[in-house]
Formats: structure tokens, sequence, C-alpha cells
């Protein structure tokens, strides 16, 4: 293809003259979802930016992008920062991944990290955490604290990511209290915070008083505040200008370390195309501080869970587990495989409800 | 004292400067804002509007400046006839988002079949689409008198709902692993928009876009459906003395301007975009409410004003980039331009006097 071609000529072309110009710069870009302030993941990503520009000083140069719809925009923002001489350029949304494989073709030589997805290529990698490990913690604080047995969630999107942190969280809450029971709503939408409070409003007049969530904003925490006696959990982001109640813990994400170590491996020139999925053990998942609202044995079942997590030595889904609809899934002590739980579209045993479809 | 005085007839003059006017403004005023946020004003606006066109990379932003006008250029253009008469479309963003998923529906129903008749067929399923979904704000003005703008921006929310349903249901890749979202039409032969000249972003949309352009200028100063178009808008009651029925004339503005957004949204899904997706609509049909306007309701006017959009887009993002302007500052930039045409448009049918009232 002709373009191609051109493409990948300016880009050797602009290579080999930033080369002679700045040799030891590495450009690393980031295109983003949302805006760098949405207190949420976008937020985060920027977090961990700063941070590889903390790391490696003047070694490093960092551009971003914020606000950039999926699709056709998401391509021409990627083609733009290549063009321009980034090196490596992480793609921090799940909407990012056609597009990303599409601009690492024509830019063989530009090194990409593609958040959440599942296609590779040579010049591709993808990375993820393991959130639903996070749930498992907050299950545990949820099925101590409440008190109604109605826990209320807020989901996002039904898809994989989102239905695997409501079964680990439900696992979890009825693990420690068995007559404990969700109710789901489905807000389909990442950030709005009008829906949010929405949707957190309901789940509390159905008489939740936990309230967890998968959306992004702190709307559902503002909303737990106003109505008093619930307890709600960061989501993406500490959310800590509501601790210590409503939100009594978080899940953070925390994806400055690996960026750090991605970006050194271009700077190294050992970086390979790889698909990483870390967890609390690799610190990509960080649990936000338990607070006091919390009481002191119900704070230290949640850190022992999150430290066998960490270690290795505890699964968060270990059988036995069966499906929504009766069926086997897990045996006794057996674990899940990596595989089924990435596309996971069942709920387990114990929740009512079925997933949109 | 200063005051404004209306002009005996609208002036023509102005009506056609204050376009430029406006862009002018914008650049000064959005040039002020760059500057407070103490990034260097002169660079940025250039950036803006120079980048994208005559810059380093212009031999890959040209091209993209189609793919990102001809949606525009098309929407609007179909609701330009209804505002000329009156008939407010704010529902584009929905009768996009329908075309995009009845055409993509029709293609994907024979998928993987290889046949010359599909993409075709998704055009036609497309167009009907967003004609169908335009037709419900029109038959329900027609029968009940009900407020069509009101009934076609809320199917814009009813239309985002039957989105996310059928990228995670009816339509969502059986190979995607779970994950919401079709196939990707652009691996399918048959169904892709593919560029007509490889690296020239010519797209089957931006040859229906300017199609749609001619057709439209036609239209209105050749046909006799346009002149009851601009009759109506201009001078209701002479309308109806020169027999134009209300209820042909609604059916047809809204009808037209439904199919060409059901149009847009095909050509960007089997194209540039590839995927129905929860997040596929990106604003076009309520952006180029904007570009109608900004063309002054004119066809020709549209064609430039939808460059002028694209551009303030694709430079706004280098900017961005570059520069680290946040994203917001951008929008704050596009804002202004509609604001500045707008008040500049008072000068159209006003003028600044200076001095005391003369007594009439």
């Amino acid at each position: 293809m002709k373009l191609t071609n051109l493409l990948t000529s300016a880009a050797v072309a602009l290579g080999l003259a930033a080369g002679a110009a700045m040799a030891d710069t590495t450009k690393v870009g980031f295109v983003y979802v949302g805006p760098v302030g949405d207190g949420g993941w976008t937020y985060e990503h920027d977090q961990g930016r700063k941070a590889v520009e903390a790391e490696f000083g003047d070694k490093v140069e960092t551009v971003y992008v914020e606000n950039v719809a999926e699709g056709p925009d998401a391509e021409r923002v990627m083609t733009q920062m290549a063009l321009e001489g980034a090196d490596l350029i992480f793609t921090t949304s799940f909407g990012y991944m056609d597009p990303t494989i599409n601009v690492a073709k024509k830019f063989p030589n530009v090194k990409f990290e593609h958040a959440t997805g599942y296609k590779r290529s040579d010049n591709v990698s993808t990375y993820s955490a393991r959130f639903y490990e996070g749930r498992a913690v907050q299950g545990t604080i949820a099925g101590h604290m409440t008190e109604s047995n109605i826990i209320g969630y807020i989901g996002s999107y039904p898809i994989p990511e989102v239905i695997r942190g409501i079964n680990s969280a439900y696992i979890h809450a009825k693990k420690v209290n068995p007559n404990v029971e969700f109710k789901i709503v489905w807000a389909f939408t990442w950030f709005d915070p009008a829906k949010e409070a929405d949707a957190a409003k309901v789940l509390i007049e159905q008489g939740a008083d936990v309230i967890l969530q998968h959306t992004d904003s702190t709307a559902p925490q503002a909303a737990a505040q106003a109505a008093g006696n619930v307890i709600t959990f960061g989501q993406a982001s500490d959310m800590s200008e509501y601790a210590p109640k409503p939100r009594v813990s978080s899940i953070i994400d925390d994806w400055a370390p690996y960026y750090i170590a991605r970006t050194k491996a271009v700077i190294d020139g050992t970086w390979e195309s790889k698909d990483t999925w870390d967890g609390i053990g690799a610190g990509m998942v960080g649990i936000g501080e338990i607070s006091d609202a919390v009481p002191a044995d119900v704070k230290a079942a949640a850190l022992a869970i999150k430290d066998s997590l960490a270690d290795g030595s505890y699964h968060a889904f270990t059988g036995p587990i069966k499906k929504q609809d009766g069926s086997d899934w897990l045996a006794e002590g057996e674990t899940a495989d990596d595989g089924t739980l990435a596309g996971m579209n069942f709920y387990v045993e114990g929740l009512e409800g079925d997933i949109p479809q | 004292m200063i005051r404004l005085e209306k002009r005996p007839q609208p002036s023509r003059a102005w009506s056609m400067a204050t376009p430029l006017v406006a862009v002018l403004a914008t650049m000064l005023f959005g040039g002020l804002l760059f500057a407070a946020l103490g990034k260097p004003p002169v660079e940025a606006i250039r950036t803006i509007f120079w980048e994208p066109l005559f810059g380093e990379f212009s031999f890959y932003y040209r091209p993209q400046l189609l793919v990102k006008g001809a949606p525009l250029v098309l929407i609007a253009i179909g609701l330009s006839l209804g505002f000329r008469a009156g008939i407010w479309n704010i529902g584009a963003e929905g009768q996009y988002i329908m075309g995009a998923i009845c055409g993509a529906g029709a293609g994907l129903a024979f998928y993987p079949a290889e046949s010359f008749f599909i993409f075709p067929l998704m055009v036609v399923a497309g167009a009907l689409g967003g004609w169908a979904w335009a037709m419900i704000p029109a038959v329900l003005k027609t029968r009940f008198g009900t407020n069509e703008i009101l009934v076609s921006l809320m199917l814009v929310y009813v239309a985002e709902q039957f989105l996310a349903s059928v990228s995670l249901g009816l339509l969502k890749n059986p190979e995607g692993f779970g994950f919401p979202g079709s196939r990707n039409l652009q691996s399918w032969d048959s169904a892709h928009n593919a560029e007509l000249i490889t690296g020239s972003g010519m797209h089957w949309g931006v040859v229906a876009a300017l199609i749609a352009v001619i057709f439209a200028y036609v239209l209105l100063n050749r046909h006799m459906t346009g002149y009851h178009i601009r009759l109506t808008g201009e001078a209701p009651r002479a309308a109806k003395f020169a027999g134009v029925n209300p209820t042909r004339l609604v059916l047809f503005c809204l009808g037209t301007s439904g199919a060409l957004a059901g149009l847009a949204g095909l050509f960007e899904v089997s194209g540039p975009s590839g995927q129905i997706t929860i997040d596929f609509n990106v604003g076009y049909g309520f952006t180029a409410i904007i570009v109608a306007f900004l063309g002054r309701l004119h066809p020709v006017g549209i064609l430039l004003a939808g460059g002028l959009m694209a551009l303030t887009y694709i430079g706004g993002d280098i900017a961005q980039s570059n520069l680290q302007l946040p994203a917001a500052a951008i929008q704050v930039f596009q804002g202004m331009l509609l604001f500045f045409l707008l008040a500049f448009d008072l000068l159209t049918n006003f003028r600044i006097a200076v001095g005391k009232p003369v007594q009439a």
C-alpha cells in the first residue's frame, strides 16, 4: 500500500532526524478516553504518565491527548503521535483495540501498548489488571458490614471485566455472610455522574446499605453520603475525599510501575510484545486504606484475603463454584483458568437476574 | 450613545462576511485564551489552522479532513432543508446511529458471503434506517401536532440504548471473546467502504456528501419543492396561500435529513470506524447543526463550514498533543466559533448607530 510506505518512510526519516537531534530522548505518547481530571480511570493513567516523567527526567518526553473518541479519531491521534516521533504509545481504552492494531501495522518501529484488549502483534502488547482480586477484598468487607443484607452494585457495561468483578465480590460477600443478596443496576456508561447518582439512589431505596460501583465518578459516593448509613468503595482512584465514610476502602489502578518498566524496556531496547495481567501482588491493583468506619476484625479479615491474593496462596475464583444455572464450573480446590476469566459471560450461582444481552 | 438600529433590509454584505469575521474573532479571543493558559497563542492558532493543511505531515491530515468532514456535511445538508422551512430536526445523531445499525445489520446478515450486492444493500438499509427513525417525529408532528424538536432529540437517547443493546447482543461479534462490538467490516471486502484511491481519504461517504451538496443546490434553486421550502421559512402565510402542503413538507424535510444522517452513519460504520460498538456515535449529528448554521444553511456554505469544523477537530488534537493544550480549551475554542457567528449575525439585521435616535 502506498500510504503505508509513505507513512513508514516518513516515520523512518523522522526517526533518523530525531535521532540526530536528540539522541537519547524517548518519546512516549498516551491516548486517553476521558479527561485527565475525571478522578478515576483516565486520572490514574495520567498519574502513571507523570510517574514516567519523574522516573526518567530529561531522558523521556511524554505527550498525551485526552477525550479521544474510540474509532477513527483514535486512529488519527495515534498516527499523529507516531508521525511526530513517538517511540512508545499507550492506548488506554478497550475501544482503541482495532485502531491500535491498524496504526501499529503502519509503524512497525513504534511500540504500542493497548490496555484491556486481546489483540496483539509484533509491536503491540496488551496489559490489564486483575481488578477482580480487589473485588474479593471489597466483597469480604461488604458482606461483613451490611445490615440489610442487600448490596447494591452499579455495573457499567456487561462485559467480562465487569462480570468478573460482580462474581468475585459476590462470592466473597457470600462466604462471610450467607444471607447476602446483590442488586445490580446497569448504567451503560463508564462515566456519567448524573446516571451514576440515579443508580445509587435507586439501589439505596431498594434497601442497599453497601454500594459497589464499576463506574468512575464520585457521584455514588455523594449519593451515599446524602442518604446517611450507606458505605461505598472508591473505584479506579482512591476517592479519599469521601473517607472515612461513606468510602471505607477502594480499588486503585496503579499503572506507574508498569509504565516505567515498559518505558525502560524501550530505552534499553529490550521491549517485546507480550500480554500482562497483573494483580495485587505486582502492585497494579492497589487497595486503598481501609478506614476506621470498618471494625478491626473485619479489617483484619480483608487484609488477610489481600495478603493471600498478593502472595499467590489464594485465587479469587477457587472451587467449588457453580454457575448461575446450577451447572458445575469449578470443582473443590480447582482455580479458574485465565482464558475462562478473560471471556467470562456468566454469573455464579446465587446471583439473581440476567446479564443484559 | 451607541445603539442598535434595525436595518430596513438585511445587509447582504454582512450576511456573507459574518462567518469570516466570526472565524477571525475566534482566532483572536482563542489566542487570548491560550495565552492565559500559558501556551504560545500564535503557535497554537497556527497549529490548529495551518498544520493539518500545510504542515510537515499534511499528506496524512488532508485526507483525514475528508474523513472527518464528510459525515458533517452529509448530515448538515439534510438538516439545512428543514431548518430553512422552520422544521427543526435536532435528532440527527439518533438517525445516524439507526442508519449505521440497520446498514451494518443488513450486511452482517449475509456474513461471510462475498458479493457485490452486499454493499449497495447496506447503503439502502442505512438510508432507510435513518429515514424511518426521522419519520417518528414527522408523523407525530403531522398527526398529533407534537413538537419535533423534543421528539427527535429524545429519540437520540433511545437510539443510543438500541446501539448498546445490539453491540452486546444481536450484532455482537461471535468471535469477540464476549466483548461488546460487532465484527469489523473493514476486514470483510464485500461490506468495506474502503478508500476509493488509497491514501486519498476519499470513500463513498465523501462522494455522497459532494453529491448531496449539488442536489441540495439544485433543489433549492431550481425545483418547486425547494421553492416551497424557502417560501415556508421566509413567509409562512404566503406559503399557505401559494398552496404549500405543510404535512408533505414536514415529511419530506424530516425524511430527507433522516435518510442522509442514516447514510452518514452507514458510510462511517462500514469505513473509517468499521465496527458497531457501544460508543460508535461521537456527536456528528449535533456538530452538524453547528455546521449547517455556520454555512448559512446554504449548500456551498455548508461544504466550507464542514471543512472548517473538521480542521478545528484535527488541528485541535494536534495542538493537544504537541502543545499540551487541554481538550476543554479546544472545545471552548470551537464553542466560540458558533457564539461569535451568532453574535455577528446581529449585524445582518441591525447596524450600530452613534448619536441620538432619529425621530420617525
